[in-house]
Parts: C-alpha cells; sequence; structure tokens
C-alpha cells in the first residue's frame, strides 16, 4: 500500500474518532475546537488525495475548506459563544455512555450497509467510504441527542464535513461549483443562525430547544 | 386569411372561442361600467352564434382536423371537429346564444363589480367549453376540463357572501377534481396502450389501438367515474342540487344545459369512439346505473319545495335517461345489433338536446321569477300568470317540453327511447331478452313522475292566488330576458314538431359512432311523420297530434260554453273551480308533494315537523334530505379524518423527534440498498 494510502486512512480513522469525540463532549467551547480539528483533519485529507492522485483542483477545494471549517466558522461560532454566554451544553437526551456505544452500533452498521457502494467506487481511497459514512450518521446522531440550538448547528456543521469527506471518497469530491456552491451555503447559514440566536435568546430567555418545543403551537 | 376562414366550421368555431376569450379580458378594461359589461354578454351571444353555424355546417361535412403551431415539446395541440362533436357544439351554441342574451338583461339589477367579475368568468367558461369539444388529444382535452372546471366554480360561488354558496363551491370542485384524477388516469392508460409516446395522447392514435378486455374495461370505470362527476350520475350528483340554487341562474342554466352534457360527451366518446369495441356488461352497468338515477332524480324532485332544486333533481332523472340510453346503445353495439343501436343513439342524442333546451328554459325561467319576488321557495309563490305573462306563457312551453307531453319535444325522445327499449327482444342471452324491455316499465315510470314535477312546480308558482302580498308587484321579465326565453322555447316547439328533420342532424354523428348503413337505415321521415325504420309501420306524426288536440280543445271549450247550464264563473286556476277566498286555502307545494313522500316514504330521509294541536300560528314542515350523502360522503369524510389524526399522532412537537425521523429513514434506506 503506497504511502499516502496510508496516510488517508488514518486520517479517515482520526476524522471518525473526533466525531466520536464531538458525540461525547458537553462543554461547548471544546466541540467547536473539536469542530476545528475534523475540518483540518478532512482539509489534510483532501491535500492527500489531491497529491495521490495528481488533481490540482482538489488542493483549491482542500484550501476552501480549510480556510472556512479551520478559521472563519469557528471564529464565528466563537464569538457567538461569548456573547450568548455559553458554556456547558445542557444534559443530552441520552447518557453519554450509551450515546457511545450506539454509535458503535451505527459505526459498524454503516461500514456493512457502504460495501456494496465502495465497492463500486473506483477511488484509490474508497474504504474510506464506510468512515464517511459513519461520520454522517454519527453527526445526525448528535443532532438528535442534543437539546441546545448551537450544538444542533456544530452537528449539522459536521454532518457537512462527513458529506465532503464521502465525496471525496468515493468521486474525488464533487464538481467545483457545487463544492463551492455548497461552501457559501455553509457560511451564509451560520451567519443567519447566529442572527436568530439571539433573536431566540430573546424571545424565549434561552437556547434551550426542550423550551420552546413547548411554545411551537 | 378572411377569405379562408369562412370555408372551414373548425376555424369559425376557433374564432368564436377567440371572440369569447377576448371578451373575458375585456371585462377587465370594462370593469366599472355597466352598460359596457352587459352590452359584453350580447357579444358573447354573437360568438355562440357562430359557433353554432360553425356546428350545423360541421354536421354534414366530413370532420376536419388542425394542427396547433404551438403545445408541448413533442405534442403540439391536436384540434378537430367531427359529427359527433359537432352536435354538441350545436347544442353548446344554440343554448348559449339564449343564455348569454338573457344574462345580458339579467344582471342588469346587480352591482357592477359583480357583473365585471361575473362577465370575465363566464365568456372564460364558455371559451373552455368550445375547447373541450373541439380537442383533440387528451392533453388539450384535460386543460381544457379543468379551466371549465374552476371558471364554473368561481361561478357558482359568485355570490360569495353566502355560506351555502361556498359549501356548494368546494363540494362541486372536489368532485369534479376527483373526477378530472380519474380522467387523467384513464387517458393515461389509453396513451401508454398506444406505444407511440406523445404522440400516443392524440385521440385519432388511441382510436386506432386496440385495448385488451381487462384494460379497456378499466378505463371504461374510470371514465364513467370522472365524466359521471361532471354529469351527476348517482352517487356523483350531490353536488348537483347544492350549486344549481346558489349559482346565479344563467350559471345554473348553463350548468345544467351545457356541462352535464358534455360529461355525456365525454362518456360517448371514451365509450364509443376511443374504445369502439364496447363489452356488453358495460352497457348493463350504465342501464342499472341510468335508471337508478332517473329514479331517484324523479322521485326526490317531486319532494322538493325550492324551485331550483326541483328542477336539479330533474336534471339528475334527464341524465339518468340520457345514460341508461348510452347503457342500450352499448349493449346493442356490443351485440352487433347496429340497427338498434343506432336508434338508442339517436334517442340519446335527442333527449340530450331536448334536455339541453328546456331545462336552459326553466332555470332561466326561474331566474326570472327571481328576480321578480326573490323568493325560491314554491311554497311563497302563486299566481305569477297575472303578473308574468310572457315569463308564464314561455314557462308553460318548458313545462310542457319537460313534462313530455306531446307535442313538444321532451315526449319526442322519451318516445323513441321507449322504443329503443321494447326493440330489445333479441339478445343472445335469454334473461337479457326479459329484463332490458322492463327498464321501458322504469322509464314510463320516471315520465309520469317528471310530468308531476312540472305540473307541481308550474301550478304552484303561476296559478292561482299569490300566496305572499310582495308577489303583486312583480314585474314581467325585460326584452333581453324576453329573446332568450322566446328562442329557446321556440327550439322546444322545432325539435317537438320536427322530428324528421332533427334526426337527421344526430345522423353523422351516429354513422359516426355506430356504422353510416344502420344511420341511414333508422328513423325515416318527412315534415309530418317520423318512422322508426323504413319497414316499421310505427310512426309518429307531431302535427297531427297538434292538430287533434287543437280540435279537441275547441270542441270541448264550445261545447262547455253551449251546455253549461249556468253562466260561467271564472276562478284562478288551481283552485278546482272553487273561489278561494284566502291564498291560505290553495294547495301548497307541501301538499301537493304530499303522496309521492308517502308512496315513496322508504327512499327519503325524511324529518317531518308537525304542529301542536293549540298552536296559534300553526307550521307545517318537511325536510327531506339525501340518504346517499348519510350512506357515501360523510362516512368518506370521517375515515379521511380518522386517518389524519393517525397522522398526527406522528407528529410529536419535539425537534429531536423529527430529527429521529430524518436518520430513521435514512438508516432503512441504507438497509434497503443492497
Amino acid at each position: 500500500m503506497p504511502l499516502f494510502a496510508q496516510i488517508t486512512n488514518m486520517l479517515a480513522a482520526l476524522f471518525l474518532l473526533v466525531g466520536f469525540a464531538m458525540l461525547a463532549q458537553r462543554r461547548i467551547v471544546h466541540l467547536i475546537n473539536l469542530y476545528a480539528l475534523q475540518g483540518g483533519i478532512l482539509a489534510l485529507s483532501i491535500v492527500t488525495v489531491g497529491y495521490g492522485t495528481h488533481q490540482e483542483s482538489l488542493y483549491l477545494s482542500a484550501a476552501l475548506n480549510g480556510l472556512l471549517k479551520v478559521i472563519i466558522i469557528p471564529a464565528i461560532l466563537y464569538r457567538l459563544v461569548r456573547r450568548l454566554g455559553l458554556v456547558w451544553d445542557r444534559e443530552n437526551l441520552l447518557r453519554v455512555p450509551t450515546l457511545l456505544l450506539a454509535g458503535l452500533v451505527l459505526n459498524i452498521f454503516a461500514f456493512n450497509a457502504a460495501l456494496p457502494i465502495a465497492h463500486l467506487a473506483g477511488t484509490i481511497n474508497h474504504d474510506t467510504f464506510g468512515i464517511a459514512l459513519a461520520s454522517v450518521l454519527l453527526s445526525l446522531l448528535m443532532m438528535i441527542v442534543r437539546t441546545t440550538a448551537l450544538t444542533q448547528v456544530l452537528g449539522f456543521l459536521s454532518l457537512e464535513n462527513g458529506i465532503i469527506f464521502a465525496a471525496t471518497s468515493v468521486t474525488y469530491g464533487m464538481p467545483m461549483m457545487i463544492e463551492l456552491g455548497i461552501a457559501l451555503d455553509v457560511i451564509v447559514g451560520v451567519f443567519i443562525l447566529g442572527v436568530f440566536f439571539f433573536h431566540i435568546r430573546d424571545e424565549f430567555d434561552s437556547l434551550d430547544l426542550q423550551r420552546f418545543d413547548r411554545h411551537e403551537e | 386569411m378572411i377569405a379562408q376562414v369562412g370555408h372551414d366550421p373548425l376555424d369559425l368555431t376557433l374564432a368564436a372561442c377567440a371572440i369569447w376569450l377576448v371578451l373575458a379580458a375585456a371585462s377587465l378594461a370594462l370593469s366599472r361600467r355597466p352598460r359596457a359589461l352587459r352590452a359584453l354578454f350580447v357579444g358573447g351571444s354573437a360568438g355562440s352564434f357562430l359557433f353554432l353555424t360553425a356546428g350545423l355546417r360541421a354536421l354534414f361535412a366530413p370532420a376536419s382536423h388542425m394542427t396547433l403551431p404551438f403545445g408541448l415539446p413533442q405534442l403540439a395541440f391536436h384540434l378537430h371537429l367531427d359529427p359527433l362533436a359537432a352536435v354538441f357544439v350545436v347544442l353548446f351554441g344554440f343554448t348559449s346564444v339564449a343564455i348569454s342574451l338573457f344574462a345580458a338583461g339579467y344582471l342588469r339589477h346587480e352591482p357592477t363589480a359583480h357583473v365585471a367579475r361575473m362577465a370575465g368568468q363566464y365568456h372564460l367558461l364558455l371559451a373552455a367549453i368550445g375547447l373541450v369539444l373541439l380537442a383533440d388529444d387528451a392533453y388539450v382535452f384535460l386543460v381544457a376540463w379543468e379551466t371549465m372546471a374552476w371558471s364554473s366554480y368561481l361561478l357558482i360561488i359568485s355570490d360569495d357572501h353566502m355560506v351555502q354558496a361556498r359549501r356548494a363551491g368546494l363540494l362541486y370542485l372536489v368532485t369534479e377534481h376527483m373526477g378530472a384524477i380519474a380522467l387523467m388516469l384513464a387517458f393515461g392508460i389509453l396513451q401508454s396502450a398506444t406505444h407511440a409516446g406523445l404522440a400516443g395522447y392524440a385521440f385519432p392514435v388511441m382510436r386506432a389501438t386496440t385495448l385488451t378486455p381487462e384494460m379497456a374495461s378499466t378505463v371504461f370505470a374510470l371514465g364513467l367515474f370522472g365524466f359521471g362527476a361532471k354529469a351527476g350520475f348517482l352517487p356523483l350528483h350531490a353536488w348537483l342540487p347544492e350549486a344549481h340554487p346558489v349559482a346565479p341562474s344563467p350559471v345554473s342554466a348553463l350548468l345544467s344545459g351545457v356541462l352535464l352534457k358534455l360529461g355525456i360527451y365525454g362518456l360517448l366518446l371514451v365509450t364509443l369512439e376511443l374504445l369502439h369495441a364496447p363489452l356488453w356488461w358495460w352497457g348493463i352497468v350504465m342501464l342499472v346505473l341510468g335508471l337508478t338515477t332517473a329514479l331517484f332524480g324523479a322521485i326526490y324532485s317531486a319532494a322538493q319545495n325550492d324551485m331550483k332544486r326541483l328542477l336539479s333533481y330533474s336534471s339528475i332523472e334527464n341524465i339518468g335517461l340520457i345514460l341508461a340510453g348510452i347503457g342500450l346503445t352499448v349493449l346493442f353495439e356490443a351485440y352487433h345489433m347496429a340497427s338498434l343501436a343506432a336508434l338508442a343513439l339517436m334517442a340519446t342524442l335527442y333527449h340530450t338536446l331536448n334536455h339541453a333546451v328546456f331545462k336552459s328554459l326553466l332555470f332561466l325561467g326561474t331566474g326570472s321569477i327571481l328576480h321578480a319576488t326573490a323568493e325560491r321557495n314554491l311554497g311563497r309563490l302563486g299566481g305569477l300568470i297575472h303578473r308574468m305573462p310572457w315569463v308564464a306563457a314561455l314557462l308553460l312551453i318548458g313545462s310542457f317540453a319537460a313534462a313530455g307531453v306531446p307535442p313538444f319535444n321532451g315526449f319526442v325522445s322519451e318516445w323513441l327511447l321507449l322504443q329503443s327499449f321494447l326493440g330489445a327482444t333479441s339478445f343472445p342471452q335469454p334473461y337479457l331478452n326479459m329484463a332490458v324491455p322492463l327498464g321501458a316499465a322504469a322509464v314510463v315510470l320516471v315520465a309520469g313522475l317528471a310530468a308531476y314535477v312540472m305540473v307541481k312546480f308550474y301550478g304552484i308558482s303561476f296559478l292561482g292566488q299569490p300566496r305572499e302580498p310582495a308577489l303583486k308587484a312583480a314585474e314581467d321579465a325585460g326584452p333581453h330576458e324576453r329573446t332568450g326565453l322566446l328562442l329557446l322555447a321556440a327550439g322546444c316547439l322545432f325539435l317537438g314538431l320536427f322530428p324528421a328533420w332533427t334526426v337527421d342532424l344526430f345522423r353523422p354523428a351516429v354513422a359516426q359512432l355506430i356504422g353510416p348503413a344502420a344511420a341511414q337505415d333508422t328513423l325515416a321521415g318527412n315534415v309530418f311523420s317520423c318512422r322508426l325504420h323504413a319497414a316499421t309501420q310505427a310512426d309518429y306524426r307531431p302535427l297531427v297530434v297538434l292538430g287533434a288536440l287543437a280540435l279537441v280543445s275547441a270542441t270541448l271549450v264550445f261545447l262547455l260554453r253551449r251546455l253549461a247550464p249556468a253562466p260561467l264563473r271564472r276562478t284562478d286556476a288551481w283552485n278546482g273551480g272553487h273561489e278561494a277566498r284566502t291564498a291560505r286555502m290553495q294547495d301548497t307545494a307541501e301538499g301537493f308533494g304530499q303522496p309521492i313522500r308517502h308512496v315513496f316514504a322508504s327512499f327519503f330521509r325524511m324529518q317531518i315537523e308537525r304542529p301542536a294541536a293549540a298552536e296559534t300560528t300553526p307550521v307545517y314542515a318537511s325536510r327531506i334530505e339525501d340518504p346517499l350523502w348519510y350512506a357515501i360522503y360523510l362516512p368518506i369524510v370521517r375515515s379521511v379524518s380518522r386517518l389524519s389524526e393517525w397522522v398526527a399522532l406522528l407528529r410529536r412537537r419535539r425537534i429531536a423527534i423529527y430529527l429521529l425521523y430524518a436518520f430513521a429513514t435514512l438508516v432503512i434506506l441504507l438497509v434497503l440498498t443492497p
């Protein structure tokens, strides 16, 4: 196995590990750190794949991802946390050990579900598709069990990371236009969500979703 | 270009449709000028006249086709005008000339904004109806069909401050949409059987395809449902008695006279033209359904006290007879008894045209009454013959026609229908030979009840003394309204007195659907007589009947005047020769309908309020409701709401739950992937 493929596999494993860490972490500032770390791993892995397959466009994609997910979005989120005075997430709907066990089950499931798809792909790093799928599912799980709006947004952002990772592993990334579009969507989305958070807090005195579940009527 | 327009009837009809569309657009610009708006309706009737002449020319011309230079990609719009469509073009053209003229006068008391809205919707509806008849592919047909549905919906709810109008409109719209879905499926099956891709939507391509019996039966069932929703067959009739009373009278006339007939046109188109090899049991289904509908309509119309409700149930009855006629045609056609099929089809088409003419006349007449008295309840009318002589005289003709009295037009078609029932004795199945002539008995019963209904309608509203003081101020219809009524009444007389000429109008259509030989063979005749068949003796001579009737009545009058022992004493008709001191002594609508309510009590869902013995102002009231509403419609409503409650269980008002649904969907799809 060539070196860069081994590096890709290792990065993929780290990517998944960060996903698990995010699932377990309840301090919001650390969660943002983990998100930035995941973005960095993603960017590195794209660079590696780009180097291994000599596709220059992947470098651009990596740069874009790195800039956005390691610097810009975490910066915005830090600012939000400071201004909203958030430190801790509230209790999860499930306790952390249970959550990690559920994540493990999801992991096994995702690897099995990904096998037929990964075989179809002709890419050098198609084995990592299972990992990508697993981290998508882990992010969804995180969105389900978290109870504040900001952590759900973090879940959503990490879901998007997983999707980009899956795209790189199966087809060497999506067409440039689509990737740019997604990047723009994410950044605009984060801006809008930031504005919304302030409104939500003013309205409900809290970002706790369980409170405004009851106001939905 | 201009010279060319004169040549092809299809061009004329398209010109008429264009006129209507322009008028509909003009109504937007003229929305503040009441006189100009009413003039639009006169213009609309000119368009109808153009349509009528085109239809008459198309009857005797070979079918013409046209492909418009626009449409869907790979499917240009196809139009045609063949003899079958031409029959309905004539029907629609003639009745709408009269209805538009009537509307021009009728709307003079309405608020201008209201008239402006109606003028736009009305002319759009006319154009849509025209396009339905001209359509030669399923796409144009359905687009025009749906345009027709919603523009007529808007007209029905034009009095939208009334909650009944909005409810009736909604019922109509929902029924029509269910029907339209069935039609889409039916055309979809027909198209897929052609294996011609998008080109398979064109009717000529469908016509050239033969379906397997199962497929054809599915198409037939869907078509019966879809067109039945428009025509009002049982149990899809529920919108008729609700929508007709709340719609403005010209709209009711158009609904009952033309829109219901388009359901009939569509049914003929699908069963005899596009499927062209009917199965025998389709005929039985339509026969049974038709006769049931007819009986239902006749019995219920006898029990109504609202004059427009009464007429709308009577429309259900006539539609039932027409459906029975189609059933009989299909039955004969399936057993290759062409000359009887031709006779039944002629009777069907004849009755369709007759009903369009006399029912439009009656509905327009109720509009005049409504304007003069602001009253729809028969129990508060009476004695209008003195206040509204024109309307009374013209509606008498319409009532005779609807009652099937010779020498008016209703009689001719019922006679023809009876003859075709009685001719059905040589089926290869003995059961049919015994059962089908029994249908004749049902037709006779329906005709008798229809006559009873018309006596009730005319007698209570026009004869006797006014039941309310306000009626003494009633005024006769204005010139425009009179012209419209006069045209339709003249139509009733013409169709009744000259059946041999009338059947010539249907001959090309019968030749198209059944076969030229059979069409030529059936119903010979000249001005004086109309023979069933070149070889038989049975014939009908309306002018002779008219002469005999005139002679008998003249003799009776003469004898009565000469032989009467005492000097003549004039009282109002309807009072049995007695002088009624007060209007309350006269027979009422309730009273007149009582025998029917008694005899057919088991058919009704009835609530009767009887006054207590000591009451000083006794009120007797009976409320008749439709049992099918309780048996079919309400259970459907209940099951839909139960289903939505189940669906509501899924909505737990928690974001986490919704996310869980998305998650579960993803996982399930992933499980299913390999």
